[in-house]
């Protein structure tokens, strides 16, 4: 009867201390960081320590032993998450080093994106977006997380504002008198020839 | 007998005037006005101030019923604004996984509270969670600096923590968030303060009625360097092949810049999902607070009158039956 009891009263604070998951958010993962909370009560004994990232966020999966036939993508927008855990074939990304193509199975990288035009390539058709720079994360287990600031699919784009935009930071880049200011107009320079052969190429 | 009922009627309204709106009244300045119409031996309020309070109190009942909805309508635009938001920080967790308990030299605490209040008690818990962030980070060589975002809180740590304050922003949601606003903002915060680590304090949004005190933790590029050579953790980030730049040092650089705006986007909208949540719970307490009130005040309101009837039909009928002899 007592171990029963014990039993009920162990069950009880795990069935509480599971949250219930968050609505829109992913299904939480309950791990936490344990050091940080026993730290925490230790000095600060009478409030809850404040949960962290990690208790939100859905675990990935590991490193599988042989190569997935699919790339799962993550591509997300400070306003959006535009594809979220999607399967496709493969990305490519407009890194600083040039356009990379990502396949299943790529190496883990850490590369940054210059504005340039990204290519996600599901079966037959293939959706491009032009992004203005960012970061790609390439995971060992065939995960692509994409970050970037601003993406708008290449239909969106008009060919006479890239024209005269250009044309306005050339003139502002011979007429910059200080570093500051060559710097943006060296950028809008960059971005908007990027731009320029994105709609033509 | 009259007499007597009179003594009994007054007897009956002593507990009356003890309770709570009634002494109110008579603490403030009417009740000079009060000594002017109760005669001696009679103790009974005047209708009319039972009926001002009435009618102050319906006002603010109204005023917080459209305080509430116009919270309602706000947390509904903002919504889904952090909803869309909550993917941006998750890459870089996943990368770089979370270190609250990373041991650093110089840490700052980033607390992101409201400007305007009646929020609840949303801020206080912020505020609480930064000074416990403080003290836990507190030792030999080791220091802790705030960067506060919005009045709040700074009204809470610059009475105690004022030396320990670098920046203080207010007036972040003049205009509506957006990207732009808060990387300039971190570019600020990275520009002016020396860290090691960043822990952004805030409340994260979970429902209309719950809000999760969170901490987020952004590294610098050396700390995220020792903890990658330490093992642990971070010890496969040596595996992943950095591509561009001219070196390392550089693209990490660039990462913990763009992770700290990030995660800062994230957490100014959903503590201001947050404030909206807590303001409407807030405002609806306090209303049907006011309707308790109001409630009170009627039956106070109908008592008071119906004995100042008592009082003069008993007058009336005294006076004829004493007539009559």
């Amino acid at each position: 009867m007592l171990r029963r009891a014990s039993m009920l009263l162990a069950c009880r604070p795990i069935l509480a201390a599971r949250a219930r998951p968050f609505s829109t958010d992913l299904p939480a993962a309950p791990s936490a960081d344990a050091t940080f909370t026993e730290a925490w009560t230790k000095v600060i004994p009478n409030m809850d320590p404040p949960k962290t990232p990690l208790s939100f966020m859905q675990p990935r999966p590991p490193t599988p032993s042989s190569i997935p036939s699919k790339l799962t993508v993550n591509f997300v927008l400070p306003y959006a998450s535009e594809l979220a855990t999607k399967e496709v074939d493969m990305v490519i990304v407009p890194a600083t080093t040039g356009q990379m193509g990502v396949l299943p199975g790529h190496v883990a990288t850490i590369a940054e994106l210059k504005p340039g035009v990204l290519s996600v390539h599901e079966g037959s058709e293939m959706t491009k977006y032009f992004i203005s720079s960012g970061f790609v994360f390439i995971h060992a287990n065939s995960f692509a997380d994409i970050i970037a600031v601003e993406a708008v699919p290449l239909d969106r784009l008009d060919v006479n504002l890239v024209q005269k935009g250009l044309a306005e930071f050339t003139s502002k880049l011979s007429s910059a008198t200080t570093d500051l200011e060559k710097a943006e107009a060296q950028i809008g320079i960059d971005v908007h020839s990027a731009l320029n052969s994105a709609l033509t190429g | 007998m009259a007499m007597a009922a009179l003594r009994r009627e007054g007897r009956r309204f002593a507990p009356m005037i003890s309770s709570r709106p009634i002494t109110a009244l008579r603490s403030s300045p009417l009740a000079p006005s009060l000594e002017d119409e109760c005669p001696l031996g009679v103790r009974y309020i005047s209708t009319q101030v039972v009926r001002n309070r009435m009618k102050s109190v319906k006002n603010i009942q109204k005023i917080t019923k459209a305080m509430k909805m116009v919270a309602a309508s706000k947390l509904r635009a903002i919504q889904t604004k952090a909803e869309n938001s909550r993917g941006l920080w998750q890459p870089f967790t996943a990368l770089l996984g979370d270190l609250p308990s990373a041991n650093v030299k110089k840490n700052v605490v980033v607390t992101i509270s409201s400007d305007k209040g009646l929020c609840g008690g949303i801020n206080s818990t912020s505020v609480k969670i930064s000074k416990g962030l403080h003290k836990l980070n507190s030792g030999p060589e080791k220091e802790t600096k705030y960067v506060i975002l919005g009045e709040k809180a700074k009204a809470q740590l610059v009475r105690d923590s004022k030396k320990d304050i670098e920046l203080i922003i207010t007036e972040l949601q003049k205009n509506p968030l957006n990207y732009t606003q808060v990387s300039v903002l971190a570019d600020e915060i990275l520009k002016n303060v020396e860290y090691d680590a960043l822990r952004i304090v805030f409340n994260k949004f979970h429902s209309v009625v719950s809000f999760v005190p969170t901490v987020s933790t952004v590294l610098s590029p050396e700390i995220v360097e020792r903890e990658a050579e330490s093992g642990g953790k971070l010890g496969d980030l040596d595996s992943y092949e950095v591509e561009g730049g001219e070196t390392k040092g550089e693209i990490l650089q660039n990462l913990a810049e763009f992770q700290f705006s990030c995660v800062m986007f994230n957490a100014v909208l959903e503590n201001a999902c947050s404030e909206q949540g807590a303001r409407m719970s807030a405002m609806d307490s306090s209303s049907r607070n006011a309707g308790d009130m109001l409630d009170r005040l009627t039956l106070t309101y109908n008592r008071t009158r119906q004995a100042s009837i008592t009082t003069e039909l008993i007058e009336i009928i005294s006076g004829a039956s004493a007539l009559e002899g």
